[in-house]
């Protein structure tokens, strides 16, 4: 029996690296007032739904995912989680 | 010398590299990202623009297409591959060469022609030209900053692969001079055996007089000249 999980990807920025998306939001956020933040740095999510056995199959199948495609070892790591079915899907 | 023009969705100056092929005499064939087989070409080049919309990556998706097995075959092989633009990006997230090409610290598409210091004329691509001659040519990207762990960029260095580097006037590769944040200028790369390079700048849009600069030229001569059967 499978069923459908569901999975968010976050794919992040390896520390370290020039993140110029991050730079430009964080120094527009210290120029609305939050003096406070020190670091930005910005990634992204892939929110999927998959048909597997159970989770772990689930997840094991985003990782393999992220290292033939989803994610560039060069520059970004990755972190697969299950997630609610209703988090991050399209209305 | 014949030469595949690769084409994947979303290239659009797959017509500029055509040109500057048969420009120099080369014969150049159109090869859909679908198709199969790169035998019988001399060398292949990847063009610029913006593979599957640039989406994920600049040109994550593109290296997953049929003809990338074939191309990365074939750079194993030691032919000749070329890869401008989105075709770096597409070399790069291929593994034939090292690192990634990231957003451009700007943050901005960045469109207007730089000065290249050409660093290595013992390439394939690069013999036509003087070793620290400046060059003018075009570049038009978003993702064009060269990134890649900190051994990658020594060994890169301490191996001589950096071939062009953003210079001003004075030949110097200055913060002003690059035009998108990469490691020490970087404009383009050769992998180990010398047999593939990738550039951001767009050589194809500096052969005539009419485009503004005509020094892009002498990488397709170069590459004419090593790849043409001799003359009888």
């Amino acid at each position: 029996m499978s069923s459908t999980i569901h999975l968010e990807v976050r794919i992040k920025p390896r520390p370290g690296l020039l993140n110029p998306e991050g730079k430009a939001i964080h120094q527009a956020l210290r120029s609305l007032g939050w003096e406070e933040v020190a670091d930005v740095r910005v990634g992204k999510a892939i929110y999927m739904e998959l048909e597997a056995a159970d989770a772990n199959e689930a997840v094991e199948a985003a990782e393999a995912m992220c290292r033939k495609m989803l994610a560039n070892p060069v520059t970004e790591d990755f972190e697969v989680a299950v997630v609610e079915a209703t988090e991050g899907a399209t209305p | 010398m014949k030469v595949a023009v690769v084409t994947f969705p979303g290239s659009n100056c797959d017509y500029d590299l055509y040109k500057a092929v048969q420009q120099v005499g080369g014969d150049p064939t159109f090869v859909w990202h679908r198709e199969r087989g790169l035998e019988g070409y001399d060398a292949v080049m990847l063009p610029g623009g913006f593979s599957y919309g640039d989406y994920l990556r600049g040109g994550a998706i593109a290296r997953l297409s049929p003809v990338m097995e074939d191309v990365v075959a074939y750079a194993r092989s030691g032919r000749p591959v070329l890869g401008v633009c989105n075709g770096f990006q597409i070399l790069c997230e291929a593994g034939l060469l090292p690192g990634a090409l990231v957003r451009n610290d700007s943050l901005k598409f960045r469109s207007f022609p730089v000065r290249l210091r050409v660093e290595r004329t013992d390439t394939l691509f690069t013999e036509g030209y003087e070793e620290g001659q400046i060059l003018r040519i075009p570049i038009a990207h978003g993702e064009g900053n060269y990134e890649a762990d900190e051994a990658t960029l020594r060994r890169l260095e301490d191996e001589g692969r950096i071939v062009f580097r953003y210079v001003d006037a004075s030949g110097e590769a200055t913060d002003e001079a690059n035009p998108n944040g990469s490691w020490h200028n970087i404009a383009g790369i050769v992998n180990e055996d010398g047999n593939v390079l990738g550039m951001m700048p767009h050589p194809e849009r500096a052969v005539e007089e009419l485009l503004g600069s005509t020094d892009g030229l002498a990488l397709f001569q170069a590459m004419a000249r090593a790849l043409s059967p001799a003359t009888p």
